[in-house]
Parts: C-alpha cells; sequence; structure tokens
C-alpha cells in the first residue's frame, strides 16, 4: 500500500472534513490527495501553532479537524496544544511527519527529532506510529480517540514509513 | 476611547448581531464577561495569539453566522502570520477587532511595538488584506462594528477593575458550542 494513500484512507474513514496544514517533503501527496477532496476545507497556514487554533474553531463549529505537519511544528504548538486543546477538551488528529529519526540526513532536525515521543508523552497525548499497512486503520481509530478523549492524539509517521513500497 | 468602552461597543453589535465572539485572554476577557456575558462568547483563557486563529475557523466552517473576534496588540504581534492567512481565506462574515493599547495589558502595560510607530494596519494591507482600518473614537469603531475586515481600534492604556471569570473551560466551550451550532441549524 502507498504510504501516503494509507493515511488518506483513513482521514477519510474518520470523516475528517477539515484540514490545517504546514508542509513536510514527506507530506506532499497526502497534501495534494486532502488539498483536492471536495469533502474536506483545507487550510494553509503560516505556523503549526496557528493551526491548533484554526481546528478548534472548526470543531466548535462541527467539524472533524485534522493537523498535517512535520515534527519540528509540534515543537511551535505546545502551549496552544495545553492551554487551549487540553484545557477545553478540544479534540484533534494531528497527522506528523516525524523526522530526525534512524536514516535522517539533515543533522537538524535531529534534536526534535529525538524529543517528539517524550514531549507527547510528557503532555499525555496519546501517539501511534502504524506501518503503512496499518495506517489506514490507525488513523482512523486515532480520530476515534480523539472524540471519546477529547484530546489531541498524534500519528507519527517516521522515515522508514514513508520509504514502504 | 477606554478599552472597556471599546468592548462594550463591540458587546452590544455582537448581541444585535447574534455573532459569536472569540475574546482574547486576559482582561479584556475579564471585561467583556462583567459587561455582557452571553453563551455567544468564547474566553480564550490561554494560548495567547490565537482568538483570531479561532474565529477564523468558526467563521469559515459556519458561514451563516457572523463572528467577531476581539484581539489585541501584543497578542497579533505574536502571531503575526495570521493576518496573512486571514488576508487570503477569511469570509464575509468574520470581523477582526484588534483593541490596540499599544501595551500587554494584562501583564503590567509594558510596551509593544505598536507604542514605538509599529502600525497594525500597514502590516495587515501589507498581508494582502483589503478591508482594513483604524478607527480612534467611538463613532469610527461603531460604525467599523457593522462591517467586515480587520479593524484596528486605538484604546488607551488602563484595565478596568473587574474579577477573574467565574466559569470553568468546560462551561464556556460547552454552551458556547450549543449556541453556534444550534443557531447554524436553524
Amino acid at each position: 500500500m502507498n504510504p501516503s494513500l494509507a493515511v488518506y484512507r483513513g482521514v477519510k474513514r474518520a470523516g475528517i472534513n477539515f484540514a490545517a496544514s504546514v508542509p513536510c517533503v514527506n507530506l506532499q501527496q497526502l497534501l495534494r490527495l486532502v488539498g483536492e477532496d471536495p469533502e474536506i476545507m483545507h487550510l494553509p497556514v503560516t505556523r503549526e501553532e496557528e493551526g491548533v487554533g484554526i481546528c478548534c474553531g472548526a470543531w466548535m463549529g462541527g467539524r472533524k479537524p485534522a493537523l498535517l505537519m512535520q515534527n519540528s511544528g509540534l515543537g511551535n504548538s505546545i502551549n496552544a496544544l495545553a492551554s487551549l486543546d487540553l484545557l477545553f477538551k478540544v479534540p484533534l488528529l494531528m497527522i506528523i511527519s516525524h523526522r530526525g529519526c534512524e536514516g535522517e540526513q539533515i543533522i537538524g532536525q535531529v534534536p526534535m527529532g529525538k524529543l517528539t515521543p517524550k514531549l507527547l508523552d510528557a503532555m499525555q497525548i496519546p501517539r501511534l506510529s502504524p506501518s503503512p499497512d496499518q495506517a489506514e486503520d490507525v488513523v482512523a481509530q486515532a480520530w476515534s480517540l480523539a472524540e471519546e478523549r477529547r484530546s489531541p492524539v498524534a500519528v507519527l509517521l517516521d522515515l522508514q514509513f514513508w520509504r514502504a513500497k | 476611547m477606554k478599552r472597556i468602552e471599546a468592548i462594550a461597543l463591540a458587546a452590544e453589535a455582537a448581541e444585535a448581531q447574534e455573532a459569536l465572539v472569540v475574546c482574547n485572554i486576559g482582561f479584556p476577557s475579564r471585561e467583556l464577561y462583567a459587561l455582557m456575558d452571553r453563551s455567544e462568547n468564547f474566553y480564550m483563557l490561554g494560548s495567547m495569539g490565537l482568538a483570531s486563529s479561532i474565529g477564523l475557523g468558526l467563521a469559515l466552517v459556519l458561514p451563516k453566522r457572523r463572528v467577531i473576534v476581539l484581539d489585541g496588540d501584543g497578542a497579533v504581534l505574536m502571531n503575526l502570520g495570521t493576518l496573512a492567512t486571514i488576508a487570503h481565506n477569511a469570509p464575509r462574515n468574520y470581523l477582526l477587532v484588534i483593541l490596540d493599547n499599544c501595551c500587554f495589558g494584562s501583564t503590567g502595560s509594558q510596551p509593544t511595538c505598536t507604542h514605538f510607530g509599529t502600525d497594525l494596519e500597514a502590516i495587515a494591507r501589507g498581508a494582502g488584506a483589503e478591508s482594513v482600518r483604524t478607527v480612534a473614537n467611538a463613532e469610527g469603531l461603531r460604525s467599523a462594528l457593522a462591517g467586515d475586515g480587520i479593524v484596528v481600534a486605538k484604546v488607551e492604556i488602563g484595565n478596568a477593575d473587574v474579577p477573574i471569570i467565574p466559569l470553568f473551560p468546560e462551561k464556556i466551550i460547552e454552551r458556547f458550542m450549543k449556541s453556534a451550532q444550534q443557531a447554524e441549524r436553524s
């Protein structure tokens, strides 16, 4: 299964109908699929934290929101995730390209790559790391979990994930 | 114009227009609560900088509902990208009111860059926004509150003597969402 298509199918099965995004090279195909889907309102934003705010507004207005970003954007969003989403109990599906792991070529990605799981754990935000074969199911489950817990949930997709055929 | 006077005008307009209001953290939310509490008010208790973004998400998905955001100069300077996103995506049911008192009013009135000449109207125009104006008195604000886009309202430094909002976050969001979604369906 093509990894981007597997994630997209999970997004569709979850009923996601609103997305904000900041690009990552690994999200190119997924962003195109989401952007071309007439059932998903897609808003490219300038910074991931801004996306957290916009997704919160969309959810309060009745939508099922997802935020598509690189894990560097998690660092840009910590306060918003805590003092908006965790405080007001706002669900959010975060589809995160996890850079800075095994096989990373760009040294600047490594510090946040190592910290990403710990940051999510410290915030008690659940994180799921499916293989491409599991991705459709896991992405759909991640949104169900977000709704049930009324909290953000992260799907972390590392370099191995995107390289799978 | 005092900030609480500007907020009072915005609250009256919001009530008359049956608008949703997203209000900035700190004293602005406390002043709004003290003046006119409505279930249509979302008091943003944290996430400084994101009131304009929350309001934008609401306005995009609730096209029949008017959304007014009460923000501040310090908060907008913290999330300047929002002006670019608003400029190219905000629908006609969205109005961002930036209450510009040239300082961080809730933390001891430390000056922001608007105190030294930074012009938020010019930044918004540079970001691509077309409907932008600056107002400095009640008459100007009253007229701007009938429109859409972005308005920079120059207000005096100073907070009113108002208490902390005695509502839990769960309560604020529960009643806000009920009001927001009920009215959209009808």
